[in-house]
């Protein structure tokens, strides 16, 4: 016996049963029935709403609640209500109909074959949109791949959306990126990275840039539930507090990463909005399928980001209502029952209901609106299938493969570049050319 | 060379220079943006950034929170904005946590974006070893980042080449990994540890220009011209190969490469075609050391001019050792004696 392995006179005796390893497990799987009993929802209305103003510590509470506008009889109630015309109501309804037409269009159009991946946000339609409208436009904001929304509330072309997941020959980022993963700067929205929350740290930089400058414009970025857990989440939340940088960080808590629960990202302990609290920022959660509720949260932010308050976290609690993306299927994992069964319904039925309540909508005319909406869309389909769908080596000169590396491309990418054209002219391809 | 002959010059240290770099780019334009652990009011732990702070104020040069990943993402999302910032990495060995931000985001932000976006940054990070900073604060990580499409690496050996090459990184609209050898900043050292360190008081490129030059991007310099071999190294071993040359008294043409990506090929290979003999060293780890690219550059391109096998003298495949730092250090008993094998034939 080594001297290492004799009991130490002094240690405490362990007669406890070992120890045992929690290891998260959804309520419910594939075959199980689907009863959300477990999540509490609180009443519309009920959460107050501090002022702009106010110091991040005097409102825990609103990280633990659900900020809700609407109510089960679709009236704005309570404090949050941002009180908006019915012209822009309605125009946030088109915005979400107008999405879920264009993901159903472009989700068949992956299954024909015309391009390789897409990904829907159906069920999370409020987050992106009604946060697009409670922003200015010129506000940057820096995406995870599910807020293709945010394009559609700021009037980008559907058809260069296409273009993108076609990698065709309008696509303006040269057929040189994953199917949605759009830059747009022009609109305010930054390139998408297929890694991580990698866009957190960045768009605090933005708004640190922003506010060293003196300019007014701040900065927004969203990620999923799941990747609160990279690194890059917690940097963030550090810098922008320390700097009091004008950012909103919005966490969707869409339930899922691909099949993994929220448990898994620590939602069995606590919510993700409270992730602010040990930051000193601001926390907000919030009905994620209410869009008055995401649209009343965002301008509440933006001002206290305007007004030098500095950052606020929001949690959307939303529920993805169908596969991770078209390499996902969902059934494998989790119980078929979970969409109906949620229990804050439907962000464009909700709204609609609301508009409804209000006179100024009615059951015909949003039948009209989506047979307009699908009709839409095709008709935008056709115009960017003229430019075609994907394929390899159609769309791009087979050179451009090199651009973009650098600014000026060295002498080690030429000689790759001419190694590549030779190897195409001896492939004897058809599409071999340059 | 963009340096005027009338200009002014005063005697430099490395540290100097970069700091009469960085303030030179700052009073250029007003883009340009300092900001890293310690280099705000207390100027950095190597002083690199010393009084910029009072110079140009608190929102252009800053302390940061301790988070390389924050860092690295934080500029680019200022880059993105379009500014030109300047983070630190107060040591090569903490880079890590930044490795995601620096590769899939800087590198390729251009790529990605087709040039909508792109990430003008300068990272600027103190490396290698030869001061006792053990295995966290000597290791040289060139390698990792010369593997990576869409990122430039630049190494100086001088004070005149840190302040030039600094000024041409900043202006780059590509994202820049400068890494600065932090044995030679106070002096050109040769390798010989048990002796009097020289400072860079008596060498020709410590004497600098105080205005404004560039040191070109992806251009070598001879440091001595010769025919006996070629000896490819940058950073501290450029002194270290030109004090072992000088003791053997072999005429070796030395080439500081200065900048790995890109490289500059047409100075390596006109180099060994006349000297038909090829010796790399470098103070990182061997195993897929850049030292390997330049072998395999080199036999590409020169096999039939060549008449031994190239020599690569390296730091060996372990950590950073501490107490044994000089029996790691390929100093002048490893790299005299490569010289010899090397030379045996001729």
């Amino acid at each position: 016996m080594v001297a290492s392995e004799l009991p130490r006179a002094d240690a405490p005796p362990r007669n406890l049963p070992g120890l045992t390893l929690h290891v998260p497990e959804p309520k419910f799987r594939p075959g199980d029935a689907v009863d959300f009993v477990g999540i509490e929802v609180p009443p519309a209305g009920a959460a107050r709403r501090p002022d702009t103003a106010a110091p991040a510590k005097d409102f825990p509470e609103l990280a633990y609640t659900l900020v809700r506008v609407l109510d089960e009889e679709g009236r704005a109630v309570g404090a949050w209500d941002p009180k908006l015309s019915p012209d822009t109501l309605r125009r946030m309804l088109r915005n979400m109909a107008l999405l879920r037409a264009f993901d159903e269009r472009m989700f068949r159009a992956q299954r024909q074959g015309k391009t390789s991946f897409y990904m829907k946000a159906t069920g999370e339609e409020a987050v992106a949109i009604a946060a697009a409208q409670a922003l200015a436009d010129d506000d940057m904001c820096f995406p995870s791949y599910r807020q293709q929304g945010l394009l559609i509330a700021r009037g980008y072309p559907l058809v260069e959306m296409m273009n993108q997941i076609y990698s065709n020959r309008g696509d303006k980022l040269q057929g040189k990126q994953l199917p949605i993963m759009y830059s747009a700067r022009d609109h305010g929205f930054f390139s998408i990275s297929g890694n991580l929350t990698t866009q957190y740290p960045q768009a605090v930089g933005w708004a640190m840039a922003s506010a060293a400058k003196g300019d007014t414009r701040i900065a927004a970025a969203w990620c999923g539930e799941g990747s609160t857990a990279e690194g890059d989440f917690h940097s963030a939340c550090t810098f922008a507090a320390v700097y009091r940088a004008p950012v909103i960080f919005n966490v969707v808590n869409n339930q899922w990463a691909i099949s993994s629960f929220s448990g898994f990202a620590g939602a069995e302990a606590t919510t993700f909005a409270a992730r602010a609290i040990g930051y000193g920022i601001a926390g907000l959660r919030v009905d994620g399928n209410d869009a008055l509720a995401v649209y009343a949260a965002t301008l509440w932010a933006a001002e206290r980001a305007r007004t030098n308050q500095g950052p606020t976290l929001i949690e959307h609690f939303t529920y993805r209502a169908e596969g991770h993306s078209t390499s996902d299927d969902p059934t494998q994992y989790r119980s078929a029952g979970e969409p109906n069964a949620w229990p804050l319904g439907d962000p464009i039925a909700r709204l609609k209901q609301h508009l409804i309540t209000l006179g100024e909508w009615d059951e015909a005319r949003h039948a009209a609106q989506d047979r307009e909406l699908a009709e839409y869309v095709r008709a935008e389909q056709k115009e960017a299938e003229k430019n075609g769908i994907l394929g390899h080596g159609l769309h791009q000169p087979l050179d451009s493969l090199f651009d973009g590396v650098f600014e000026e491309m060295p002498w080690h990418l030429r000689e790759q570049q001419q190694q590549m054209i030779a190897e195409e002219e001896a492939s004897g391809r058809p599409w071999a050319r340059k | 060379m963009t340096m005027n002959e009338d200009e002014p010059t005063t005697r430099m240290n490395m540290i100097q220079a970069i700091n009469s770099a960085l303030d030179i780019c700052m009073a250029r334009d007003p883009d340009v943006l300092v900001m890293g652990e310690d280099v705000g009011y207390f100027g950095g732990v190597f002083r690199a950034t010393a009084g910029l702070q009072a110079k140009y104020g608190k929102t252009r040069v800053f302390d940061t929170p301790i988070t390389e990943t924050g860092i690295i993402g934080v500029a680019i999302g200022m880059g993105a904005y379009g500014l030109r910032p300047v983070p630190e990495i107060q040591f090569a060995d903490y880079i890590y946590p930044a490795l995601d931000q620096l590769v899939s985001e800087a590198a390729r932000l251009r790529y990605r974006s087709a040039g909508e976006f792109i990430s003008p940054m300068t990272v600027r990070s103190p490396f290698g070893g030869g001061i006792f900073g053990g295995q966290t604060h000597s290791q040289s990580p060139e390698g990792i980042f010369t593997h990576v499409s869409g990122i430039k690496t630049v190494i100086p050996a001088t004070p005149y080449d840190a302040k030039g090459l600094l000024i041409a990184a900043i202006e780059d609209n590509d994202p820049v990994l400068f890494f600065e050898p932090k044995r030679i900043y106070n002096g050109p050292f040769n390798g010989y540890w048990d002796r009097p360190s020289e400072n860079w008081s008596k060498h020709p490129a410590g004497e600098v220009p105080t205005g404004y030059y560039k040191v070109p991007l992806g251009k070598a310099a001879v440091v001595r011209e010769g025919e006996a071999l070629t000896i490819l190294c940058y950073g501290t071993m450029v002194h270290v190969c030109t004090a072992v040359v000088a003791e053997q008294g072999v005429d070796a043409e030395i080439i500081d490469l200065r900048t790995l990506v890109p490289l500059d090929i047409e100075a390596i290979e006109e180099s060994v075609k006349k000297t038909g003999r090829c010796m790399i060293v470098h103070e990182a780890t061997r195993t897929s050391g850049f030292g390997a690219e330049l072998s395999a550059l080199v036999q590409e391109r020169c096999f039939y001019h060549l008449e031994a096998p190239i020599e690569r003298v390296t730091g060996y495949d372990t950590p950073y050792p501490h107490s044994l730092e000089w029996a790691y250090f390929p100093g002048p008993v490893r790299i005299g004696q490569a010289l010899k094998k090397i030379m045996k034939d001729a």
